[in-house]
């Protein structure tokens, strides 16, 4: 088909103008001079440099920090919405709630970040709490936009499942609480899986959000980075994102690699046992 | 047998009741809490708002200050902004149309064991750090930037372009950031439709042109929207794409409450411009709530 | 499982009544899926309902198993009220129609999950398994996973699964459904086989009359949420209550007549479609205002000839429309001559080459005067 072709072409073309900037940058932070027009030679220097940065180093803890908690937290939450939303057929309501965990999801980040901090400066009015603002409230903040996300991976793998399992488990005499972890969490944990990577990313990679949430002192990696970023292009920035680029490849390919492996195995494991009959 | 049916009712309530009340108080309260602050006054207090109520010789008073809706609508910046910002994401909302599109039915029509693979690949860059990504157009777009430099080398021109900080380098940053957002809901709808149908078609009689236009396009209306809606919300209220690559004639209205809000310290005018914003997107909201379970009642059939 | 109520029957004297269904409904929002059903199910019978979707013969099924609490009305399994009763806490067991095997679990482990939620000894456990994947053939597939198994093969896993705890009541949700037609009447018998062995007694839900009249010794119409007609498959085929029921089983023959002769042993009825009137061996009670009645006659209870009965009623003549040839017996379709109604006559084919009667001759349909049904609607 002729489409086919020319969809085949802009698909190559695509992935050609994603990875392009990518790349380069990667191969910058190689470059022994300060400023990017400038090649001269090869050097990781700025590697060292950025890992003496403490400030810089710190924000990166902290950010890995809020976002393992966060992911967590908004897969704990995601669960509960997917059932919600899937499971239970009517409940009052439903539409609010089902409104409520769609509309983060396009809803712009300057809005969330705005909001979310306005309520936390009436509740500090009000109740005293939060005290300050900081790693909690960014965790309250990411966590609520990551449970979005979540629902919508783990709710789409709980529609595809056979409900009719559930049942039998229950027909067979576990209570409603086993079957779930006996039942449903196997057969999900994939979903769950990769909607705590993406909430893990989405927080890591949040500027705005914690920016508006955040307080004194609790910088994140990405408000570091907007700060650096804004004065210009710099040296140590570009290896920072050439090692998130690695480290979110080889994580992705890891992932990727190993399901692969295992979904050949156990395709081969069947043929043998075929074989044997 | 009371006790039981008390524990089953418990049981579900929990579950709905636990990200019900957190989305309620974090979620849904704010939105209402900007509403009350954009009916204040900025004021040099901690918070630095005007109350709302006022108590004084057993009078209750509550005061709806509109002057910050009132300011908005004196300087045309704001007006200016929220157009721009409109007329932005809905050409780079196309943009992303016309190029995710065949990217997606690319992947879709690829051998089946194929497809994780490139839908990987494309959705890999979006999970590296979104500020770096744009952060990567600058030294490519500055005017000693990659690419001058590369053009000024191979003499195709003698002074260098002015990419970074126009409207061009705002789009390019926002179709290279948002892409993937497109192509996710496309690919997910184009790989649904059942290969039988245009096999019938074209067994029919029907050319390759009039089955694409007749057939896939409109059975693949529910992605198109929803990736549209991906893309065409968020942007309206981007903030970080301008900011880094667009200039002071870029005006789109994510900036413009940021500046509003750090650097002019005016909460009250904030929170005015976030109400206005979400009244604008109220309605692309729900469309995208209305596709989505439009596309889960399709998938149940 | 369901404690022992204090006004059970004294355990020496087990009734044969195992399941008492009283009254039973179930609405949802407007509509009445099942409506006032009554009905007993005997210790150790195979017990089938049979109807159309939306019958509400699912329904009630999943009410026994515990996934629907009936709106209205009672359960009570030998003795104990199990109405309100969780589906983990009853001593039922249900076999899926999509099996709903686990996915993540051996064949083994699939049997053995019910019988770990009793917390029986591990030893027994392995007992148990090895002794159901036995009684269904599948012993030698013990390690395999679902997946990895034919349809029928995972139709005995389930099968074997919920049979697995002795379960008091066996409920089996369209168990051929997902057969093809050879495969199905194989397992059909099969599956009363194995039910008869274990001593099961089991309620099926099935659209499948045939299915229903192989397998099960009693069963119910239900239409509309209501039981129609509660009787063996003989009963019902061969003494239908009604217009409906007996349009539903089977194939029949409908003719509209009058009364014009009530006698106590014998009635005479007219009807325009025939060219004699018919008369029925037996009488009637009819109803006072209208002497308007069907005649039902199966296919099978008529006689096809080429030369006029030599008795003066239930007989009429026609022409040969249309012939099914099926290899065991042919269904012959019979224009009448006098209103063009159709007939189906039912022929076995006894002999190899044999002088039938072919299209547009004519022939003559005749029957005897016990061969069908009067029908009040």
């Amino acid at each position: 088909m002729r489409n086919f072709s020319f969809s085949r072409f802009m698909f190559w073309a695509g992935l050609t103008f994603l990875y392009l900037p990518m790349f380069i940058l990667v191969i910058y932070s190689f470059n022994e001079s300060r400023l990017v027009t400038v090649w001269a030679g090869w050097s990781t220097k700025w590697y060292g440099e950025l890992f003496q940065d403490t400030q810089i180093m710190s924000a990166v803890k902290r950010s890995l920090e809020v976002a393992f908690l966060s992911a967590t937290s908004a897969v704990f939450f995601g669960m509960l919405s997917s059932w919600a939303m899937v499971r239970i057929a009517k409940f009052r309501g439903k539409t609010l709630f089902g409104g409520m965990i769609t509309a983060p999801l396009v809803m712009p980040d300057v809005i969330i970040g705005l909001s979310l901090l306005l309520l936390f400066v009436a509740f500090t009015q009000l109740t005293g709490w939060p005290r300050e603002r900081g790693m909690l409230t960014i965790w309250i903040a990411h966590t609520t936009f990551g449970m979005a996300y979540a629902t919508v991976v783990i709710s789409s793998r709980l529609r595809e499942m056979d409900a009719s399992i559930e049942e039998a488990a229950m027909d067979l005499g576990a209570p409603p609480l086993k079957v779930f972890f006996a039942i449903t969490l196997p057969l999900i944990a994939p979903a769950v899986v990769s909607a705590w990577l993406l909430a893990f990313t989405l927080s890591l990679d949040d500027v705005v959000i914690a920016s508006f949430v955040t307080g004194p002192g609790a910088t994140t990696l990405p408000i570091e980075v907007l700060s650096s970023v804004r004065r210009g292009v710099s040296p140590k920035i570009n290896v920072l994102a050439s090692l998130i680029i690695f480290a979110v490849s080889m994580v992705t390919f890891t992932v990727w690699y190993v399901s692969r492996r295992l979904e050949k195995n156990r395709q081969k494991a069947m043929a043998d046992d075929f074989l044997i009959e | 047998m009371k006790l039981s049916r008390l524990r089953r009712w418990s049981g579900e309530t929990l579950v709905v009741g636990i990200p019900m009340v957190w989305l309620l108080v974090f979620f849904l309260m704010p939105f209402i809490i900007v509403a009350k602050i954009s009916l204040a006054q900025s004021a040099v207090s901690i918070p630095p708002y005007t109350a709302m109520f006022e108590w004084a010789d057993s009078r209750l008073a509550v005061i709806f200050d509109l002057s910050s809706y009132v300011w908005l609508t004196e300087d045309t910046l704001y007006f200016d902004a929220y157009v721009n910002s409109i007329k932005i994401a809905f050409f780079s909302t196309l943009i992303c149309l016309m190029i995710g599109y065949p990217m997606a039915y690319a992947i879709a029509r690829a051998p089946a064991a194929n497809q994780p693979l490139w839908l990987l690949l494309v959705l890999l860059p979006s999970w590296t750090s979104f500020l770096i990504r744009i952060y990567a157009w600058i030294g490519l777009l500055k005017n000693n930037g990659l690419i001058n430099n590369f053009l000024m080398w191979i003499g195709i021109i003698d002074d260098p372009i002015q990419m970074l900080h126009t409207p061009f380098a705002v789009y390019l940053g926002i179709v290279y950031a948002y892409l993937p957002f497109m192509i996710l809901p496309l690919y997910a709808n184009l790989v649904k439709h059942d290969q039988s149908l245009l096999e019938a078609a074209s067994d029919l009689g029907a050319k390759a042109f009039t089955i694409f236009t007749r057939i896939t396009l409109p059975l693949s209306k529910n992605g198109m929207v929803a990736g549209s809606m991906l893309v065409f919300i968020p942007v309206v209220g981007e903030y970080v794409i301008p900011e880094l690559l667009g200039g002071n004639s870029t005006v789109m209205i994510g900036k413009v409450l940021w500046q509003e809000f750090f650097n002019n310290r005016d909460w009250s005018v904030a929170a005015a411009l976030a109400a206005i914003m979400v009244a604008i997107l109220i309605i692309p909201i729900m469309l995208f709530h209305r596709y989505e379970q439009k596309t889960l009642e399709e998938e149940a059939q | 499982m369901a404690k022992a109520s204090p006004t059970a029957v004294n355990t020496a004297e087990k009734s044969e009544v195992l399941v008492k269904i009283t009254q039973v409904s179930k609405t949802f929002d407007t509509t009445w899926a099942v409506d006032d059903v009554s009905l007993e199910i005997k210790r150790g019978e195979i017990f089938a309902l049979l109807g159309a979707s939306g019958s509400g013969k699912s329904t009630l099924l999943r009410m026994l198993a515990g996934f629907e609490r009936p709106s209205q009305g009672t359960i009570l399994l030998d003795g104990d009220d199990i109405t309100h009763v969780p589906p983990h806490k009853r001593a039922i067991n249900m076999m899926f129609q999509s099996y709903a095997l686990f996915p993540h679990m051996t064949i083994e482990q699939n049997i053995a999950f019910g019988l770990k939620q009793d917390n029986m000894p591990k030893d027994e456990i392995t007992e148990r398994v090895a002794r159901m994947l036995k009684l269904v053939h599948m012993h030698q597939y013990a390690r395999r996973k679902p997946d990895q198994l034919s349809g029928g093969q995972r139709q005995r896993v389930a099968l074997a699964r919920s049979l697995a705890k002795q379960p008091k009541l066996l409920l089996l949700d369209e168990p051929m459904g997902a057969l093809d037609k050879k495969l199905r009447t194989e397992m059909q018998l099969e599956v009363v086989d194995i039910l008869e062995k274990v001593g099961a007694t089991c309620v099926m839900v099935t659209h499948d009359q045939e299915e229903a009249m192989t397998m099960a010794y009693r069963m119910a119409i239900m239409d509309l949420g209501k039981i129609v007609q509660i009787g063996t498959p003989r009963d019902i085929y061969e003494s239908p209550n009604s217009r409906n029921t007996a349009e539903f089983i089977g194939s029949i023959n409908i003719f509209e007549g009058r009364i014009v002769d009530d006698q106590e042993s014998q009635i005479t009825i007219q009807s325009p479609d025939l060219d004699t009137p018919i008369m029925v061996g037996h009488g009637v009670s009819t109803s006072i205002e209208s002497k308007d009645l069907i005649y039902a006659i199966r296919p099978e209870k008529t006689m096809l000839t080429t030369g006029r009965p030599s008795q003066h009623c239930n007989w009429s003549e026609g022409i040969v429309d249309d012939i099914a040839y099926l290899g065991g017996h042919s269904i012959f379709y019979v224009k009448l001559n006098r209103t063009g109604k159709i007939v189906q006559c039912f022929l076995a084919n006894t002999e190899r080459r044999y002088d039938a009667p072919v299209w547009n001759d004519r022939v003559y349909v005749s029957w005897d005067e016990f061969a069908g049904v009067v029908l009040n609607s």
